[in-house]
């Protein structure tokens, strides 16, 4: 266990919370005493859904503890069960829960619920929170696709799953509608959307799909990869944030699906080239920028930084262990040495060390940031809740690309 | 258990470093930490005889297992007691105000005893950690908030002899300031001469609501213990109905006057099973409804509110941020505070 400050991601289960809020029809039973019950807030109050999540507590206390602590999961099991009536239900332990080790899943077992029970096993001082949210996306598709019998529309290759959104995401339903834009500029039909507004009967289709666009590597790769080894389901690979992301994204939708990719090319909504020959820009020309946030958005980031703006990286990292691998290949590449650390106090010295003109980083480097009265532009997640409640703004795709960078002279 | 230890002494020293002007540290135990048992309190002990006179290290149980969010508060206050100084023998007869309030009510406050006569008047907790109040047996303290209970024990158990001043928990300004005026035995024209701007004002500010809210029925959900006394004034003052008083928990003791005041057809309920009271929100009906945020947004989001809705509300609910109720849950005097 480590004790800090500060954390960039939350325990495991709030992984799972997050898979679970953003699914229909499914309902996380968690095993917490009163003290872990702040999903309502996280879900109502920060991202300010209108529902709110559906995720029951066990909410046990003190006294309890050297009582029967497992009849109170049962309880609260079968209630759920009975209230809410899920296609399926999700049972876990949060991170004071797993120290009493009363089993959740072997518990709700016994109780022959009328819907399917899906255990989530997350080791919570071990893993954290995209890392538990990948695993019960993982378990769901697992779940509701391995009894799958290949039918007439098996594997068509226009046919296109979008993976990795969830709630409490980062600009997660501007990024959907700017894909599906993409992908139906390419004459493809989007078969769904996972986790972010499926059901579980959505989830059972997934296999019907010709291939998998896996948005948001740190919560879809571990379902996309069982997928490609059961049913043959090719993935992607390439983010579509920035401009040439995005080409590149397009060509390898284009490849999979075989069509011809020119339509989305030729789109004329990307407006960053242009603001990039402007004269507006030169003022960002060769400006060190030091970027820290979570994998996928770091390494993009570092992309658009250096090859569509002229920035120059002095410093790269991100927190994601997981996806540790793809920051070291960037940063290489700008001829970094990639921070992995998840203690902020790292970074913050990081940053004093490279002496940068510009953080792109998340939360805690706008303090950071402040404290050594730098520029910052805090598009990395995770991040305070006043992003989500702007205009459209999707990070993918080429549309919006220029205002994260315009902007961030002026943003302290 | 070792490394544990090892673990937190790392933190505190690194973040001394960073931060040498902190001058009182607190070590907040959480969920997982009572589970495994680990011992703050001893740790605290250590680290304080490392670190002082520079840096004070103490600790207090946050738990969620075992306790509610205002009682983190209250054995944080409760703590801070066991460091407060003796007061000197024979000192002048003083009060002490216990609860956190913001310095703006602190000042008001002030003010108010002052002009009654009562020059000696302390808060806990102090603006600075470096001037706690002293305590003894010429103290009184007058409780701000309904939830420093433990805070109200330790206090007893610190003088000597048993604390014969403890004044309990009113919500209502003027019976608040009326018990420390008891206390120390101000002459009742001066205490009224004091405090009738401030009731006149109230007066005049609650009449604009009464006519909103006149009638209307209420419901609210337990998040911050002031529910049963919002009740009594939405009750007393406002001419509302209450359907039902949540409150997370309370010390029936502390709160007897403002339960003596609810109507009886009110339903108390403590503790918090938040399902069947959303069942009961449905069934009731009521015109507003007075809950934390995280209820708040679903609320507003449900269809067209049912018949018998106030027109004088845009909105079916009206939901009242716990921080709302946070700011303002001193009992400031003469204002729709907690609105």
């Amino acid at each position: 266990m480590e004790l800090t400050v500060w954390t960039y991601e939350g325990p495991p289960h709030v992984g799972a919370m997050r898979v679970a809020t953003s699914m229909q029809d499914v309902h996380y039973v968690l095993h917490a005493p009163q003290g872990d019950t702040y999903a309502d807030l996280l879900f109502t109050m920060i991202e300010r859904r209108k529902a709110r999540p559906p995720v029951t507590y066990t909410t046990f206390q003190a006294r309890d503890l050297s009582g029967d602590t497992a009849e109170i999961f049962k309880k609260a099991c079968r209630d759920a069960a009975e209230r809410f009536k899920p296609q399926t239900m999700l049972v876990g332990a949060s991170c004071t829960a797993e120290l009493i080790q009363d089993d959740p899943g072997g518990l709700a077992k016994t109780l022959d619920l009328a819907m399917p029970v899906i255990p989530l096993e997350l080791p919570s001082y071990s893993k954290k929170e995209n890392w538990g949210a990948a695993e019960t996306f993982y378990r769901i598709v697992r779940g509701f696709c391995q009894g799958y019998q290949q039918g007439e529309t098996a594997n068509d290759r226009k046919r296109v799953n979008i993976l990795g959104s969830t709630s409490l995401g980062f600009r997660n339903r501007d990024d959907i509608r700017e894909v599906v834009r993409l992908v139906e500029m390419l004459g493809l039909e989007v078969n769904v959307i996972a986790p972010l507004g499926a059901s579980p009967a959505d989830i059972a289709r997934i296999p019907e799909a010709g291939f998998n666009i896996v948005l948001y590597p740190e919560i879809a790769e571990t379902a996309a990869r069982w997928l490609k080894k059961t049913f043959g389901q090719e993935m992607t690979r390439t983010i579509p944030i920035g401009v040439g992301a995005t080409r590149d994204f397009i060509m390898e939708v284009a490849e999979l699906a075989g069509v011809d990719p020119a339509p989305a090319l030729d789109d004329d909504a990307e407006r960053l080239s242009w603001y990039s020959r402007s004269i507006d820009s030169n003022y960002l020309t060769g400006k060190r920028v030091f970027i820290f946030g979570d994998a996928t958005h770091a390494v993009a980031a570092a992309r658009i930084a250096s090859e569509e703006l002229g920035f120059r990286v002095c410093g790269l990292g991100t927190y994601s262990r997981e996806h540790a691998r793809e920051v070291r290949a960037a940063a290489s590449k700008l001829g970094l040495e990639a921070l992995i650390s998840d203690n902020h106090l790292d970074v913050e010295d990081a940053i004093i060390a490279a002496a940068p003109e510009l953080v792109l980083g998340t939360q805690m480097e706008r303090h950071v940031a402040k404290r050594l009265r730098v520029p910052l532009r805090s598009d990395l997640k995770p991040r305070s809740c006043p992003g989500f409640s702007r205009p459209l703004f999707p990070a993918n795709g080429g549309r919006k690309a220029p205002m994260s960078f315009s902007t961030a002279g002026f943003t302290r | 258990m070792a490394d544990m230890n090892d673990e937190l002494d790392k933190v505190v020293e690194r973040l001394l470093a960073r931060r040498p002007d902190i001058k009182m540290l607190v070590l907040v135990g959480s969920c997982p930490s009572e589970v495994i048992k680990l011992d703050l309190s001893r740790a605290a002990s250590r680290l304080d005889r490392l670190h002082q006179p520079r840096h004070r290290v103490m600790a207090y149980s946050g738990s969620g297992i075992e306790t509610t969010f205002t009682q983190g508060e209250d054995n944080f206050l409760a703590e801070l007691v066991t460091r407060m100084p003796a007061e000197k023998p024979g000192a002048a007869p003083s009060l002490i105000v216990v609860g956190a309030m913001a310095d703006v009510v602190e000042d008001q406050m002030t003010r108010i005893f002052h002009g009654m006569g009562i020059e000696n008047v302390a808060f806990l907790p102090s603006r600075s950690s470096e001037s706690l109040p002293a305590i003894g047996p010429n103290t009184a303290f007058l409780m701000a908030q309904p939830w420093v209970n433990a805070t109200a024990l330790a206090m007893r158990s610190v003088v000597q002899g048993g604390l014969q001043h403890l004044i309990r928990w009113v919500r209502r300004p003027t019976a608040w300031l009326k018990a420390a005026a008891e206390e120390f035995r101000v002459d009742a024209s001066r205490f009224d001469a004091i405090t009738a701007p401030g009731r006149e004002r109230a007066r005049l500010a609650v009449e604009r609501y009464r006519e909103a809210l006149g009638g209307k029925r209420i419901f609210l959900f337990p998040d911050s213990q002031l529910e049963p006394a919002l009740a009594r004034f939405l009750h007393r003052e406002l001419g509302c109905e209450i359907i039902e008083a949540g409150t997370p928990y309370m010390h029936r003791e502390h709160v007897a006057e403002e339960l003596a005041q609810l109507p009886a057809s009110a339903t108390l309920s403590e503790g918090q099973d938040v399902d069947l009271q959303i069942d009961r929100v449905h069934e009731s009906n009521p015109d507003l409804i007075v809950c934390g945020m995280g209820l708040g947004n679903p609320f507003e989001a449900e269809d067209a509110p049912p018949s018998g809705r106030s027109n004088s509300f845009s909105h079916p609910s009206m939901a009242m941020s716990r921080q709302a109720t946070w700011r303002n849950c001193s009992p400031v005097p003469w204002r729709v505070a907690a609105f």
